[in-house]
């Protein structure tokens, strides 16, 4: 996605203003479709993963996003991104309310318009995503306080920076579908976020089995359907280098998928539901900065790296105490750094361009330092300033719900309602025990014994 | 007059019922519950993390009846819930001082 400065490129006709391409605009518009798809899948995959008393607000942190980031990229937000840039570091605010836009022109043969709106979708998902870090605690008010202010203050710049013709995009730093801008960015986040909430109560010695993984799984399949607009809509043309992203995002969460579960296979005695859901998410993380980039078979090699690694980095919140509920550290933040430093050992020079050969292929180690500063960058700036804007929020409004209404959950404290009804007393369905009271009754194990032990004749 | 209490295992229920059917018995009641006996349990593993599921899903089905079938209903109740396994349930018998008939007012065997 190099709008900033590929724009010449971008366009074979060399003008400033080409004629439109339809069927470059005809793959555009429906891969922000397809990103936008990617919301609703994000809810699910994440809602299934709490209990069955928080789904809805997990949910709601979602679509609260896409609700209030959508508004507020027309109003500044796509401005800030792709303005004109201002010292590397913004843009200005001269596509405030995308005035002006209606009838100007095409670059790369696609409406300027549609380029808004397909970054739109961008900046709803890396919003939404942070929210898994703070399931089951997080009020939704402040959430979307929070929401607000750090897409003004860290995606909207971020975005700028990375793809708007901003300073890391000048240092040569490749991002093609946002493995820093995105994955990176929001990772950090969510990392300060389970810092400034704290810990869910009796967390880690309490229960907190995902209540639906059908619905997890649901979740995930949607997601990996919607990256397809991800990544190969990330060529802004319906060209060579949409279908390298396309088959490179495919064969890269494969692979992902297998690494996570030989991970588990291996550690835990069984390959899980969640766990193969978990590795394609993995996997469609790490290879969106590169999918334009590589062969296929480094694609493959990046993925089980990714399904590997992040399958490992999910112990890390055990070992360092930091309650982030649905691992958006150790899938999005380590993924995202996999794959955004993959790059600078699995690039090759045909489709990166010239110069910009991973180490694997003869190139320097410049690529990768780029790489790897890109990616410092993003990090520490996003886990700083969301820190910051979560800890003012804490202290004043309050981000965390009361202990009370966590353990009675949140759905009811925040929204008056909940999402199942069990009761055969209360005039819902039955199976009252069948379906809720086995999982809340579950109380979790210290010792780590082999499975196969314990399941019961 | 005595309450004859069995938890078994959920999928013999059907077993359980024929065979009470069989013997003549009138009525019973079924519950939904949990519990572990010397079975313990399970472990479930998410994204490796372990937790033992300690209450295992069982049913529990009542059968009031005259002391004299007792022992009858006992056998019938253990023959078709077994299947040899732990974790087949158990059976117990307690006192029951009275029964009443909700819809008529009868009391005692009557009520039965």
């Amino acid at each position: 996605m190099l709008r900033g400065a590929g724009r010449e490129e971008n366009n074979p006709r060399g003008g400033s203003v080409p004629e439109l391409d339809s069927g470059a605009t005809a793959w555009i518009l429906t891969s922000a479709a397809l990103v936008l798809l990617m919301t609703p899948g994000l809810a699910l995959f994440y809602g299934g993963m709490t209990r069955s008393k928080s789904v809805l607000n997990m949910m709601m942190m979602s679509f609260g996003a896409i609700g209030l980031v959508s508004l507020l990229w027309v109003f500044y937000g796509y401005s800030i991104a792709f303005g004109e840039d201002v010292g590397g570091i913004t843009g200005d605010l001269s596509a405030a309310g995308l005035r002006g836009m209606l009838e100007s022109g095409t670059e790369g043969g696609i409406p300027d318009l549609l380029f808004a709106g397909f970054q739109l979708m961008f900046a709803v998902i890396t919003v939404a995503l942070i929210s898994g870090a703070i399931a089951d605690r997080a009020k939704f008010g402040p959430w979307l306080l929070f929401a607000g202010l750090w897409a003004t203050l860290v995606y909207f710049p971020v975005a700028h920076w990375v793809w708007g013709g901003g300073w890391i995009f000048e240092l040569g730093v490749l991002d093609f579908a946002g493995g820093t801008a995105v994955h990176i960015n929001a990772g950090a986040a969510a990392l300060a976020l389970a810092l400034v909430l704290g810990r869910r109560v009796g967390w880690p010695k309490d229960k907190f089995k995902p209540h639906n993984l059908p619905m997890v799984l649901l979740g995930a399949g949607l997601l990996w359907f919607g990256w397809f607009g991800f990544n190969a809509g990330s060529a802004l043309a319906a060209n060579g280098t949409a279908a390298v992203s396309f088959i490179n995002t495919q064969v890269a969460t494969a692979a992902a998928v297998l690494g996570w579960l030989l991970v588990e296979k291996i550690r835990d005695g069984k390959p899980t539901t969640l766990g193969a859901a978990s590795g394609a998410i993995a996997g469609l993380v790490a290879i969106t900065p590169a999918c334009a980039f590589l062969e296929p078979l480094g694609a493959i090699a990046l993925g089980v790296i990714a399904g590997v690694v992040c399958a490992l980095a999910v112990g890390l919140k055990y070992r360092l105490k930091y309650d982030d509920s649905l691992d958006v550290v150790a899938v999005h933040m380590v993924g995202g750094i996999i794959g955004s430093l993959l790059i600078g050992f699995l690039a090759i020079e045909v489709l990166a361009g010239e110069g910009n050969n991973g180490l694997l292929y003869g190139g320097g180690i410049a690529l990768l330092g780029k790489q790897a500063l890109g990616s410092v960058a993003v990090l520490a700036y996003s886990f700083v300033v969301a820190y910051l804007i979560g800890f003012a929020i804490e202290k004043t409004i309050g981000f965390r719900a009361s202990a009370d209404a966590e353990v009675d959950g949140i759905d009811n404290a925040e929204h008056a309602e909940s999402a199942y009804e069990f009761s055969t007393t209360g005039g819902g369905g039955g199976g009252a025990f069948a379906a809720a009271g086995i999982a809340a009754s579950a109380t979790p194990k210290e010792t780590t014994e082999p499975v196969s032990e314990k399941v019961a004749g | 007059m005595k309450l004859v209490t069995a938890v078994i295992k959920p999928h013999q229920l059907d077993a359980v019922k024929e065979a009470l059917h069989t013997l003549g018995v009138a009525g019973l009641t079924v519950s939904e519950v949990q519990g572990y006996g010397r079975q313990k349990g399970h472990t479930e593993v998410y994204r490796g993390a372990e937790y033992t599921v300690e209450f295992l899903p069982k049913i529990r089905v009542e059968v009031l009846t005259d002391e004299i079938d007792v022992e009858k209903i006992v056998d019938a109740v253990v023959g078709a819930a077994r299947t040899g396994k732990i974790g087949d349930g158990k059976v117990w018998v307690t006192g029951v001082e009275e029964v009443v008939r909700v819809r008529t007012g009868e009391r005692g065997l009557d009520a039965l």
